[in-house]
């Protein structure tokens, strides 16, 4: 009776089905605990950890990110003149979140190793690649630092999954690689 | 358990009591009022968080695309926390009155106290609903910083968590008071057990909450310069995962109180579902880590460490309440006799009773989809395939609503003619209630973890992008799961609407003492 006292006595040693059935669960918890580290030898993707980023400010991130666009720029694209970008030779590339737009649209090359930055000049942004669905927390201060290499050649779109104020559903960009 | 006394009012000390003649419970007429106040404000909250839902739900069915992108974003905001804080919390101060007077045969410490609690929670809901609908607030329930809310907002949310801590401690003191009084005997009921794991997780929840939340505020009003967004992520999950941890505790207690209201259920051994409940103060907390595992700046071995070893503990202890609620109430019926076959049992319980369907239903939800698809979220390399999908929406949607709302509203059942002593309105409704709500549950929460491992991004107005300066195409199989689930929202909102005017039919019906435990004879 769960809403009255229980009887005196009531600490009392469990039956068999509950043995059973506590050594099972627990039996799996133990064994998910170890495929923790499974996961990550067998599966062909990890988190980015805590020493791929650096502590930044917008308007350093924003120094650097300029820097590399102007730099490696092949042209433009739709109204506002989004930058597209082909960083040869190059392996840190930059990438800015900023309400609502991706900058600049990537270029790259398949089978290449890049540190991809990442960072937002106002608010926080959702890192979203589709259709893949790989998807990073994008804050202000923060450079997020992705080691990647692209290995399947096409185009990849980049969405905002992380509310980010009212224009939020228009915020899009462009990975290909070739 | 049959009608044994006429209702008789009697003086303590200070506080007045009744006995109700069904389950011959004495009842703190102070505990009793504050039950129904904020009981019924809660409902108020379910209430306009509803009419939202169905608002937000008919803008992200492609078809429909009801609201403008701000009135979708605003709508959102409010939709979120009315459901998330208001209608939960509210509902769980009554239900910790209830556990800590009523179950304990107890009076209620510091009943001005409670009242100041009723008023600040309700001055903070009406403040921050006021603020989100005016257009100052576009910021989520999350409210992520440098995002700007009006500063109103946030004082809104502190007041009202402020409100909280105290209906903890008014719930906590009110436990040792009676302790103290010999007003129970031996251990206290597993279900108060429950609610007090809720209380204690709600205390350490609200606590990081205000860490979160004042300095935002502080920021707000230009006091400090400026706060560190992963800083506040980190402290906000405190609060924003940990009151869900909250819902679920209480949700649990009300399972074990439902499997006993309706079918007469006995814990099958008390010491282990204590002992769960203790795992889940001990380790559930750490479940706040998965909202960080794709963040920058936090250590591998923090995501590490925190989305798996502690994890596994409190899931090992929703894995025993898993089995001791569904034993118990299979032992219940087998000694009433239903023993034929392996599921006699199940065959012959009380299917049209709203409680025991919405207990069923809200086990179901939660342990098969809501539970599984939180663990699977927990797992760092798949949370990068999950972050910020509609993935996350459809996992707290199996949860929150189609777990303990669920509960909730079958547990309001019994409330209703027992406490608010008016028999149910439109029986025929509540027969159905739990069944159309908990299949429109199942359909939504299903369409959002599917449309969001197809990409669809959470809290998005527009998944065609069509303004969008650089086009994007999503796969048109999300669009067909996001149809499901505009049809899933419909069938929900249509359960949450019979639920509304039961309640609030009921609350018209002439009073009188209740006649039986089962709410369709009372």
């Amino acid at each position: 009776m769960a809403i009255y006292s229980p009887e005196r006595g009531w600490w009392k040693p469990l039956g068999r089905e509950e043995k059973l059935w506590v050594s099972v669960a627990a039996v799996w918890c133990v064994f998910m605990f170890f495929m923790l580290f499974g996961w990550a030898y067998l599966g062909p993707q990890n988190l980015p950890g805590g020493q791929q980023a650096k502590r930044t400010t917008p308007a350093q991130y924003k120094v650097l990110a300029d820097a590399f666009v102007a730099k490696y720029k092949i042209g433009e694209e739709g109204a506002t003149k989004v930058p597209v970008v082909e960083p040869k030779a190059e392996k840190e590339i930059y990438l800015t979140a900023q309400k609502w737009q991706w900058t600049p649209i990537l270029i790259l090359e398949s089978g290449k190793m890049y540190n991809l930055h990442i960072s937002s000049l106002d608010v926080q942004h959702g890192f979203s690649v589709q259709p893949i669905n790989i998807n990073l927390q994008i804050l202000p201060g923060y450079d997020f630092i992705v080691e990647f290499t692209p290995t399947t050649k096409g185009e990849y779109s980049l969405i905002c999954n992380e509310f980010c104020s009212i224009g939020h559903h228009l915020m899009t960009g462009r990975i290909t690689v070739k | 358990m049959a009608a044994v006394a006429t209702p008789t009012v009697f003086s303590g000390s200070r506080n007045e009591y009744r006995v109700c003649p069904v389950t011959t419970l004495k009842v703190d007429v102070a505990a009793e009022r504050l039950i129904i106040w904020n009981a019924v404000t809660a409902i108020v909250a379910l209430t306009l968080g509803g009419t939202y839902a169905l608002l937000i739900g008919l803008t992200r069915w492609p078809d429909v695309h009801l609201l403008s992108a701000p009135w979708f974003y605003r709508l959102l905001t409010a939709h979120g926390m009315n459901m998330l804080v208001f209608w939960m919390v509210f509902f769980e101060a009554a239900g910790l009155y209830f556990g800590a007077c009523i179950l304990l045969n107890a009076r209620l410490v510091g009943v001005k106290l409670a009242w100041v609690a009723y008023a600040l929670m309700l001055v903070g809901a009406v403040m921050v609903n006021y603020i989100i609908l005016a257009g100052e607030a576009d910021v989520m329930f999350s409210a992520y910083p440098p995002l700007e809310a009006s500063p109103l907002f946030y004082i809104g949310y502190i007041l009202f968590a402020v409100g909280a801590i105290l209906v903890c401690c008014i719930f906590i003191a009110t436990i040792l008071v009676a302790k103290k009084e010999g007003r129970y005997q031996g251990s206290m009921p597993l279900a108060v057990y429950g609610l007090l794991t809720a209380a204690i997780i709600a205390l350490f929840t609200l606590g990081s909450g205000a860490v979160a939340l004042i300095p935002t505020l502080l920021w707000r009003l230009g006091v400090i310069a400026g706060i560190d967004p992963g800083f506040y992520r980190v402290t906000f999950w405190g609060f924003g995962h940990s009151a869900q941890q909250v819902n679920l505790s209480a949700m649990i207690a009300i399972w074990y109180s439902l499997g006993t209201l309706t079918v007469g259920s006995k814990p099958v051994n008390e010491k282990l579902s204590r002992t769960a409940f203790v795992l889940y103060i001990l380790f559930i907390n750490l479940g706040s880590m998965h909202h960080l595992l794709v963040d920058p700046g936090l250590e591998s071995v923090t995501k590490f460490f925190n989305t798996s070893y502690a994890m596994y503990l409190a899931v090992l202890g929703s894995l025993i309440h898993a089995y001791s609620i569904p034993a118990a109430i299979e032992t219940a019926m087998r000694e009433k006799g239903y023993n034929k076959g392996l599921f006699g049992w199940l065959l012959n319980a009380p299917w049209k009773e709203p409680g025991f369907s919405s207990l069923m239903l809200s086990l179901f939800i939660f342990g098969f989809i809501g539970g599984p698809t939180g663990v699977v979220l927990g797992a760092g390399q798949l949370n990068l395939l999950a972050h910020n999908t509609w993935r996350i929406t459809g996992h707290f949607h199996a949860t929150v609503v189609g777990g303990t709302t669920l509960a909730f509203m079958g547990f309001t059942y019994y409330v209703i003619p027992l406490v608010f002593r008016r028999p149910l309105f439109a029986k025929a409704l509540v027969r159905w209630q739990p069944w159309v709500y908990g299949a429109g549950m199942i359909l939504l929460s299903v369409s959002m973890t599917l449309a969001g491992t197809f990409g669809a991004p959470r809290r998005h107005w527009d998944v065609t992008f069509t303004n969008a300066i650089i086009p994007v195409q999503l796969p048109s199989l999300m669009n067909l799961m996001l149809t499901f689930a505009g049809i899933g929202t419909l069938l929900a909102v249509t359960g949450g609407i019979m639920y509304v005017v039961v309640c609030v039919g009921s609350l018209f019906m002439p009073k009188r003492e209740a006649r039986s435990l089962n709410p369709l004879e009372a």
